[in-house]
């Protein structure tokens, strides 16, 4: 390698000296190459990209959220100036007099289902890249957990608009628990703070979809891409190469047949 | 099987006493709902079963104990007992100290946990099932229910709450029953599929209504009932006719007081034979929509939240 110039030298030498002081002590740069720079089969295409991105229409519903929570207000009483409950109020007042508040109550709204639909396309792609399979089951059982969060997540949220829909949909999916045996007439009361759905459902709703649910998934996400990240990404069933290996200089095997698509391996 | 350069793994014997604790658990949660003696043998249960569960866990760590027991007996017969005595004297020496600090750092943390978390849990879930005492529902006057004809009754189960309590029940008045009584079919207006709300399958007299003590009461021309949801139908009884529904409609229990109706609390219904003041009505404690009160599928809810906390 050529010499460097002094100058390079010290400018190097700047960036890399604190990140090393921070890297000694929290094995942060260390952490973030592990987490970054891994090696995934040559073959993977966008299918392996579901993942990434389900977890940035999450990211993106935990910050619209977080933005639509400073102006929503989760209470069943009646506004004395619109005559409406004051949760709905609250969502008339987003709608439609906070600055671009319809922008962020749609991306909210909208990327519920976005989010939705990408958990179940990820878990497809999953499934049928046999991606659950030794030693990637404790992966597929988080997910499943992350599935079930993140419809316990659309189920709570429903309910917050308060209108017509939100409130009879949200009494019959609480009657459709309570049909479970054994338990659902328990769970059903619980979910309803009573027999019926009153004052204290909304509150524990918004408590619910606002505080427990997000911890739980973010933990779980946690989990998840740990796991995805230590077990590595998987190849494709039709794929000859096992994740993770070195790639090899000589032609692969396949290529004269057509099924490997890189022509970097004659070359070299 | 196992590398020898590593430690064997170490499992705990298969043990019964969980069960035992876990009925205790359970029958712990039961009695904080039903009653305090239950509660108090719950925790009984869980305790001594616990210390079971723990002794039988734990059994491996003391192991060594029970090995001292010769020594003890090495006076009477010291042959037999000479050969063990020092492996007992050396093991229990090497980690007394700091597993009994792992093991009391761990129980305490755990005891301090519960300590939080249970008032905690209970303050989540009991809520939903206690002090749910509604002030009773005065309908009015008698003659406002002509014999024979459904009237709408729109009111608010807890004033406190809003309106968020407003509930309908569907009044008619039946004359008087064989007995002489005054007979009042009151159904409750929410379907007993998934807990939409019933209409009245005819026209609603709106001319006529009146509001008495904050109750709207609106007479209507219908011998029939059906759910915009899923399509339930019932018939004038509140008997299934199509869809479904797994039961008829749920009832109120009524009083009459210096001359007015008074709406008592909700039941379950299986089913209605006959009409009216002579109809025979199987009743049951209320249910969620959607379980079933009677027949065999009724096994699956052995315990329904109504027949606990009443």
């Amino acid at each position: 390698m050529a010499a460097k110039s002094k100058r390079a030298t010290l400018v190097e030498t700047a960036v890399l000296q604190p990140l090393d002081w921070v890297d000694e002590r929290t094995l942060a740069v260390t952490g973030t190459k592990w987490f970054l720079f891994r090696k995934v089969p040559r073959d993977i295409s966008w299918a392996q990209t579901l993942g990434s991105a389900t977890l940035t229409a999450f990211i993106v519903q935990a910050l619209t959220g977080a933005i639509l929570a400073m102006y929503y207000q989760p209470s069943t009483a009646i506004d004395p100036v619109t005559g409406k409950p004051i949760a709905y109020s609250s969502i008339e007042h987003i709608t439609n007099e906070v600055t671009l508040g319809w922008l962020v109550r749609g991306m909210h709204r909208w990327g519920a289902s976005v989010f939705v639909i990408l958990l179940f396309l990820h878990m497809g792609r999953v499934f049928l890249f046999g991606a659950y399979k030794y030693p990637r089951e404790l992966t597929w059982i988080t997910g499943v957990l992350l599935l079930v969060t993140g419809m316990l997540m659309g189920f709570t949220g429903y309910l917050l608009p308060w209108d017509q829909t939100a409130y009879w949909a949200t009494v019959v999916g609480i009657n459709l628990n309570g049909t479970a045996p054994f338990a659902g007439p328990w769970l059903a009361q619980f979910l309803a703070s009573g027999p019926e759905i009153g004052a204290d459902t909304l509150a524990k709703w918004y408590a619910l979809h606002m505080l427990l649910l997000p911890g739980a998934i973010i933990g779980l996400i946690f989990v998840h891409i740990y796991l995805v990240t230590r077990l590595g990404v998987v190849s494709p069933p039709w794929s000859r190469e096992a994740a993770g290996r070195e790639r090899s200089t000589v032609a692969p095997e396949g290529t004269r047949a057509g099924l490997v698509r890189d022509t970097s391996g004659g070359q070299q | 099987m196992s590398d020898p350069g590593h430690d064997t793994p170490h499992v705990p014997g298969p043990s019964l006493w969980p069960i035992g604790f876990a009925i205790g658990v359970a029958c712990l949660l039961l009695g904080l709902v039903i009653s305090w003696v239950i509660a108090a043998i719950g925790a009984v249960l869980a305790v001594v079963f616990g210390l079971l569960w723990a002794r039988d866990v734990t059994r491996d760590v003391r192991g060594e104990v029970p090995e001292i027991e010769p020594e003890t007996r090495a006076v009477a017969d010291a042959p037999a007992a000479a050969v063990p005595a020092p492996a007992a004297e050396a093991a229990p020496a090497t980690y007394s100290r700091s597993r009994f600090l792992e093991a009391t750092t761990i129980g305490l943390g755990a005891a301090i946990g519960a300590v939080v978390t249970i008032p905690v849990l209970g303050f989540m879930v009991l809520p939903s099932f206690t002090n749910l005492e509604e002030d009773e529902v005065d309908l009015g006057p008698l003659d406002n229910f002509p014999q024979g004809e459904y009237v709408i009754a729109t009111y608010l189960s807890n004033p406190q709450q809003g309106e968020v309590s407003r509930r309908t029940a569907f009044v008619r008045n039946n004359g008087a029953s064989e007995a002489g009584e005054p007979s009042f079919t009151i159904l409750y207006s929410r379907c007993v599929h998934l807990g939409c709300p019933v209409q009245p399958n005819g026209p609603i007299d709106e001319d006529a209504a009146k509001e008495v003590n904050g109750v709207l009461l609106r007479p209507v021309l219908a011998q029939s009932f059906g759910c915009p949801c899923h399509g339930g139908q019932y018939n004038a009884e509140g008997n299934r006719t199509a869809g479904p529904p797994v039961r008829s409609l749920d009832r109120y229990t009524f009083s009459i007081k210096d001359g007015n109706l008074i709406l008592g609390e909700l039941f379950a219904v299986g089913n209605v034979n006959g009409t009216g003041a002579n109809a025979t009505i199987s009743k049951y404690p209320w249910s969620v929509p959607g379980t079933h009160v009677d027949g065999i599928e009724a096994w699956l809810y052995p315990i329904v939240p109504s027949q606990v906390t009443g």
